[in-house]
């Protein structure tokens, strides 16, 4: 048991807010010219509760390590006490921003795992549920990091259109940002009238709004200064580190899950993957914004091109009968129990399907022993892997280029502690 | 369910057994996945192939996790594993290395982990990626990865024991436990269970012994 910093005076030899002892930090610095400065975990640019302790020279950084668990809830350890179904909506907490990606990364596993289709119309659905959650997303990314850089304009007019987003997300599931919408087997339910309509009138507002916020930052001469040849990363290095969307992107691979590994029909949409050059954060920037163009194409291919038919599939062992046939038939009470008591019951193996979510590739390694709980449930956290190239990004940089970075990686830290 | 074209990978993975017959256990393929065992002294070697390998290409390290097999009810493995771990490593080919064109090919490697020994050699002289995710490993399921620059716990505290993803460790009724070395009551100590409701479950008992 390490001693109680509180009581040892020995172990508070760190400059800034919390106390050195409690999380074991080797506090030897590279020589007695440098500092070690603590940020975080609350700040208000580390996007959640991530603490970084730095060594700076001047104002230079040496060293800069991570630190993590603030939030650590044990969400994976939960999922092996939950059935399949009731699973989904802890897989929203993950990263709260994109919860519609969540819960197919999910969905998708636990489909995988049963050997089951799901109807056309529900695919399409996901397909745009799945892509508002992306431009969403964007959206609060765009809005902190113009924050953490000084831009504050840029914050209102995303967050004013990532709420009409929410709004198409709240009309459909009632919530704005923990839906458990996409299940196993399906949706929970269709879209209710006057939706695509709602959908084709933000669809058809946004590129207005793209050009604005460009129109903020593009040539902006303090953005281009913060932003360009800041934090540069190589291909090699992101693949090395695990590394995957924007920010790999960014760097000149066009690694997009929806096109390489297509899930939910995503091969039957004309998009591209917009690409960087130099990884800079100016480039994740760019990328992201592209990004944002290209979900909305998406979205209006999937509104003309919406199939008809069920959003449910039809396997009475996967999702429950429709309620009136509760009254008439024998078959349908005893599944509707039968699925409510025990659940989904996928043989036992082993399922990974790959999710390309706003922060990069997601999917959940699900082990199943043929009973109606996961044995182990594993999410592959992308802002987790993509924060391990923060400590290379931010040395031999500057202090005020931290903020920066953090914010270009893009990070949800409830999903990288789960 | 199976597909019926051969996966892409799978013809790595058998050339990877014809290269490495001593470190390759055996290779499965379900629906369109490919998974090879690897013995845990080779896997470093193993990695170390696949990433050098020009044809190989395997660079991308996606992430490596950590299953427990224990059934506390009976004290053995489910599914009849002689072993009680298993380290999986989720590796990507993204760059074809002929014409640098992106492909995409996707390979598990499993690793089996006895209970008496858990220590499994790290590949972060091959990954750096691994980094955080053995360390993730370490922390939640105990299992240890020598040659490791940094294996401290990431997402509980430094001073935390037992390891909350091994089986049989309870999903409540353990003491919560503060810095400093001292201990609190339990949820089942301090909440009154209502009719129905348990602190019990498949993998642990209320009050279970935390190491």
């Amino acid at each position: 048991m390490a001693t109680n910093p509180a009581i040892d005076p020995a172990s508070r030899t760190l400059v800034g807010m919390a106390s050195a002892g409690a999380q074991g930090i080797t506090l030897d610095p590279i020589d007695e010219t440098t500092m070690v400065v603590n940020m975080g975990p609350q700040h208000p640019s580390t996007h959640g509760v991530l603490r970084l302790v730095m060594e700076l020279d001047g104002e230079t950084i040496v060293r800069c390590t991570p630190h993590i668990g603030y939030v650590h809830t044990g969400i994976e350890k939960t999922g092996e006490y939950q059935t399949y179904m009731k699973a989904v909506t802890i897989t929203d907490r993950m990263d709260y921003l994109s919860a519609h990606i969540n819960n197919l990364a999910y969905t998708l596993a636990v489909e995988k795992l049963l050997g089951i289709e799901i109807p056309p119309r529900a695919q399409a659905l996901r397909v745009m549920l799945s892509e508002i959650q992306r431009i969403a997303s964007h959206l609060v990314w765009l809005a902190t990091h113009a924050l953490d850089i000084g831009a504050m304009t840029a914050y209102f007019y995303a967050f004013r259109d990532r709420e009409k987003l929410l709004d198409l997300t709240e009309m459909m599931s009632g919530v704005r940002l923990m839906p458990s919408w996409i299940v196993p087997g399906g949706l929970r339910g269709d879209a209710p009238d006057g939706w695509f309509e709602r959908c084709a009138a933000v669809v058809n507002e946004l590129p207005m709004r793209f050009r604005e916020y460009e129109t903020l930052l593009d040539q902006n001469p303090i953005w281009r200064e913060r932003t360009q040849g800041v934090g540069c990363i190589t291909v090699d290095e992101c693949l090395n580190l695990g590394v995957s969307g924007p920010t790999l992107r960014g760097s000149g691979l066009a690694y997009d899950v929806r096109k390489v590994a297509p899930y939910s029909g995503f091969e039957r949409y004309d998009f591209h993957v917009p690409v960087g050059t130099f990884g800079d954060v100016y480039d994740r920037y760019r990328v992201r914004l592209a990004e944002m163009r290209q979900s909305r194409e998406i979205l209006k291919q999937a509104i003309e091109a919406m199939p008809d038919g069920p959003v449910r599939v039809e396997d009475r062992k996967v999702s429950p009968p429709p309620r009136p046939e509760l009254d008439t038939s024998m078959e349908a009470l005893i599944h509707h129990f039968k699925l409510w008591t025990e659940g989904i019951r996928p043989p036992a193996g082993e399922a990974y399907v790959p999710v390309e979510s706003p922060k990069g590739e997601i999917g959940f390694y699900l082990v199943s022993d043929g009973s109606n709980k996961p044995w182990r449930m594993h999410e592959r956290p992308p802002s987790f892997m993509n924060l391990q190239a923060l400590p290379g990004l931010c040395q031999g940089r500057l202090i005020a280029d931290v903020v920066a970075i953090i914010g270009s990686i893009d990070i949800v830290l409830g999903e990288i502690d789960r | 369910m199976c597909d019926t074209a051969k996966p892409v990978a799978l013809l790595d993975a058998e050339r990877l057994q014809s290269l490495l017959p001593h470190a390759v256990i055996s290779i499965d393929v379900s629906a369109g996945d490919v998974r090879v065992m690897v013995r845990r002294e080779g896997i470093v070697e193993v990695v170390r192939l696949l990433h050098d390998d020009p044809e190989f290409n395997y660079t991308f390290f996606c992430e490596c996790l950590g299953v427990d097999y224990l059934d506390v009810h009976t004290g053995a493995s489910i599914q009849g594993k002689a072993h009680r771990y298993e380290v999986v490593y989720n590796l990507c080919s993204l760059v074809d290395p002929a014409t640098g064109a992106l492909r995409y090919r996707r390979l598990f490697l499993k690793v089996p982990v006895p209970a008496s020994d858990p220590e499994v050699p790290s590949v972060t002289s091959v990954f750096g990626g691994a980094g955080f995710p053995e360390r993730e490993v370490y922390d939640l399921l105990g299992i240890r990865f020598s040659g490791h620059p940094d294996l401290r716990r990431i997402l509980m505290s430094d001073d935390w024991s037992g390891h909350p993803l091994r089986k049989d460790y309870p999903l409540g009724g353990e003491r919560v436990q503060f810095p400093g070395g001292t201990t609190g009551p339990s949820v089942g100590e301090s909440v009154v269970q209502h009719a129905g409701e348990s602190f019990t479950g498949r993998t642990g008992s209320v009050l279970g012994d935390v190491e």
